[in-house]
């Protein structure tokens, strides 16, 4: 629990968390401790869950064009969706630790390399049968399955054999996994009966509500499911997603009292919104960053004084407070931060134009602009930050020259393409996962180009570490040689920033997505 | 054969030429579109081998001529395809959208064009005293005013501030007819008051313009009340630069009104056009543009038709 507390005033200082959020939270570390279920941090603040009423979210992020398969899921809106119909065998809690759902629990062998996890029985899907292993290992091996075209083949790739054994499901790996739990908690991973290979836009589940009407883009309705296997959860009667993309409109929604919760503001307004009366804004920092990425094959930036010189020239915290508006934390030219399990923190690189100005001297660079490219779609605010990069890099003498282009095209024809220009990445639940998608030099996405047998072999070997010293050590080191040599330059990290109205009760953080994690339908209840 | 038929048929064998000439123009633009649908499909999760994959999944190698052929045939027999992205029915999905367009813009219609044409007729009546400078100059401010800007002022006033009418206006199945008409209640007024001003500008210079001839002179001299003057003898023969008006501003109604769709989250054609642009979804947004192009074109058609029967000369040939 002392972890617990201390890992709530570090968010504290960072300047995520606004009071109020903060002080539920040390609720939740109180309530954990004492009860150690997850649901008590409703207990704690002495109010039990009210049931009845229709939960209304107003969320930005759906499209006409999305599947209700979750496997194809790739944005907030069907994130979201899938939250309230379906469950994955475990989830990653607000405290970083693994909370088994549909698995009762697991256990490991020794190298890491079999992990076995025992489904829970007398499970019931919103069609009426009864959950099997079967259907545990059916839906793990359409995930594995090309054709699927599955998020989370990324992950079941790592994955030899899955097999059903009694009332277990047993993963063989390839090589040792310490990180197994976090990754089949991945949100695509949502069992459905048989897998989902008849139909895999079904939505039919074992969640807490049913699926009662979909219109992709627009609305989705759902129903409370009876026969839930966990009763501790799903107080509202009905849920009711309405898609609102534009940002002003869902504020004015919520305004209006049309919809209790909504999610993505934007940093510039959060301020004015959190004033409006009978209106919360909760933010929290996740773990994911906005990044301006050079390719370090590529001249310039194979020069690795080039690459230090650019990094010492960008001011993270003028960017954390004219971006983000202050909702956000400061970067340090690596992907992971605080919310990682096993993170180490390194010196933080300030803004410092002698330093800038030496290794860009170091680097021999014949003083002709370096050409940065942006658009709009690389993160909110990404044309405005190359404009505050130009200015911070012009006062060390290193002259940026920014070419805005448009948001139509940027990611199959700029990013991962251009040798330098600005992205965003949403981050992962674990270090392993987030340096095995992006840092590793065979990633299909190593967006830097970045290539270091020394870092792979790091990255191999803390993947498979099962003592958690020499892991959190590896980790140090691995971090560090990003920080130094990397073509990643990382000003900040972003908060997730939801609102709801004092309609709704039993707001939780979590720092793991937005919308409490997408378990907000599971959680909360009317006032 | 009647010189009206001729006429008619001349009109729709040009108007069936456009729309032919839209699909040409409609299919080199999203040729021309950067990135493919394939890379917009996978998106940051593309590999070669997938793209690979995907593009033969999609036919996507064969020429753009074949593809386009293949695609206009099966339109003409009213097949309009599946969706590249979600494997909907193009027709359904479409059909519905395109229904929710119309009973937008078909409300939007029932309110302004009797609205804009009496104001005319009053501002006529008036001319340069009070009611016509009033009516005038107010419609002049809605429709100079960009339609957003009305959108989130009115949203301001009507929803956030004094809760009157919502902000939202999603339709779905199972609201009932005076349920969906509360819902839009909010659109339907910014768009009355988008096109309200050039209806209504129209029709009165229309009608000003035969105010002058010596027919009208008569009328006032046997005595007839100003305002039955204006509308049984001066507004038949104003009709038709009226009608067209009219017409461009129906039109504009189907077509126009992605704006006004974003702003107040309503399920219309507009934001399904849009979100399947960005995906390169190259059939649904074919489908979408060649229904838009049938809307404009036939609507314009429909003004032309009735221009001509309004006109004597050309119902009554010698």
């Amino acid at each position: 629990m002392n972890d617990d507390l201390s890992r709530l005033i570090a968010a504290l200082d960072r300047a995520g968390v606004t009071r109020r959020s903060f002080m539920g939270g040390v609720a939740a570390v109180g309530a954990a401790a004492a009860i150690g279920t997850m649901l008590a941090p409703d207990a704690a603040q002495a109010q039990t869950p009210k049931k009845g009423g229709v939960l209304k979210l107003g969320v930005g992020g759906g499209e006409t064009t999305d599947a209700l398969d979750p496997a194809l899921a790739d944005s907030p809106v069907p994130f979201l969706i899938g939250r309230i119909w379906g469950d994955t065998i475990v989830n990653v809690a607000p405290d970083g630790s693994i909370e088994p759902r549909l698995a009762e629990e697991f256990s490991v062998n020794e190298d890491g390399t079999v992990w076995t996890f025992k489904i829970r029985e007398g499970v019931k899907f919103h069609d009426g049968t009864v959950m099997t292993v079967d259907d545990v290992v059916a839906t793990f091996k359409r995930h594995s399955d090309e054709n699927a075209k599955s998020g989370a083949l990324g992950i079941m790739q790592g994955i030899a054999g899955i097999a059903a054994d009694g009332g277990n499901v047993v993963f063989t790996l390839t090589q040792g996994n310490a990180d197994l739990p976090y990754l089949v908690s991945d949100y695509h991973l949502i069992v459905q009966p048989g897998g989902g290979v008849a139909d895999p836009n079904a939505a039919i589940g074992t969640g807490p509500y049913k699926l009662t009407s979909a219109e992709p883009g627009v609305r989705f309705a759902f129903e409370k499911h009876a026969e839930d296997w966990d009763t501790s959860r799903g107080h509202f009667d009905g849920v009711e997603v309405l898609v609102i993309n534009d940002g002003t409109a869902r504020t004015s929604a919520l305004q209006a009292g049309q919809v209790h919760v909504i999610n993505r503001i934007d940093p510039k307004v959060a301020r004015l919104i959190s004033q409006a009366p009978g209106i919360k804004v909760e933010n929290i920092s996740g773990r994911g960053h906005y990044v301006f990425i050079m390719h370090t094959n590529t001249a310039p930036f194979d020069n690795k004084d080039l690459r230090l010189a650019l990094k010492y020239a960008i001011n993270r915290q003028e960017m954390v407070d004219k971006i983000l508006d202050g909702y956000g934390g400061l970067g340090n030219d690596i992907p992971v931060n605080a919310a990682y399990p096993l993170f180490t923190a390194l010196p933080q690189r300030e803004y410092d134009t002698a330093k800038a100005a030496e290794h860009y001297k170091a680097s021999g660079h014949d003083g002709s602009p370096i050409v940065l490219l942006v658009a709009d779609t690389a993160f909110p605010g990404a044309v405005d930050a190359a404009a505050l990069f130009q200015q911070s890099a012009a006062a060390a003498g290193i002259p940026l020259e920014i070419q805005r282009v448009p948001d139509d095209g940027y990611w199959s024809d700029v990013w991962n393409v251009k040798p330098f220009c600005a992205s965003y990445w949403g981050g992962r639940p674990v270090q392993d996962q987030m340096y095995s998608t992006a840092y590793i030099s065979t990633a299909d996405w190593n967006d830097t180009k970045y290539s270091n047998p020394e870092l792979d072999a790091l990255i191999l070997q803390a993947r498979s570490e099962t003592d958690l010293a020499v892991r959190t050590d590896l980790y140090a080191k691995i971090g560090a040689i990003i920080h130094d040599d990397g073509g990643v330059i990382c000003p900040m990290f972003n908060d997730f920033i939801d609102a709801h109205s004092d309609a709704l009760a039993g707001w939780s953080i979590d720092p793991n997505q937005e919308l409490m994690g997408g378990h907000i339908a599971s959680k909360t209840w009317m006032a | 054969m009647h010189p009206v038929l001729i006429l008619l048929a001349q009109r729709i064998a040009l108007g069936l030429l456009l729309l032919w000439a839209a699909s040409v123009l409609l299919f080199v633009g999203t040729m021309i579109l950067p990135g493919d649908v394939a890379q917009s499909i996978l998106g940051q999760s593309a590999t070669p081998v997938s793209l690979a994959n995907l593009r033969e999944e999609l036919g996507l190698n064969e020429p753009a001529l074949t593809r386009y052929f293949s695609w206009l045939g099966n339109a003409l027999q009213g097949d309009l395809g599946t969706a590249l992205t979600n494997g909907q029915d193009i027709a359904e999905a479409m059909g519905k959208r395109l229904g929710n367009t119309l009973f937008l813009a078909g409300t939007a219609a029932v309110i302004s064009v009797p609205l804009a044409i009496g104001l005319g007729l009053i501002a006529v009546r008036y001319k340069d005293r009070w009611p016509d400078r009033v009516i005038s100059s107010f419609t002049l401010a809605t429709v100079s005013v960009p339609e957003f800007v009305l959108g989130y002022v009115a949203v301001y006033l009507f929803s956030v501030q004094f809760r009157i009418f919502p902000s939202l206006a999603t339709i779905y199945d199972g609201m009932t007819f005076g349920e969906k008409l509360w819902a839009i209640s909010m659109p339907t007024l910014v768009l009355v008051l988008v096109v309200l001003g050039h209806m209504m500008r129209m029709t009165r210079a229309a009608i000003l313009n035969v105010m002058q001839s010596a027919y009208i002179e008569t009328a006032e001299l046997k005595g007839l009340r100003p305002f039955a003057i204006i509308a049984r003898h001066a507004f038949p023969n104003a009709v038709a630069p009226v009608v067209n008006v009219v017409m461009l501003n129906m039109a504009y109604l189907v077509v126009g009104v992605v704006v006004v769709e974003v702003v107040f989250v309503y399920p219309g054609m507009g934001q399904y056009l849009v979100d399947h642009v960005s995906k390169r979804d190259v059939p649904v947004v074919l489908a979408c543009g060649l229904v838009f192009a049938a809307v404009y074109i036939g609507l314009n058609l429909l003004a032309d038709v009735i221009s001509i029967l309004s006109n004597p000369r050309l119902r009554h040939p010698k």
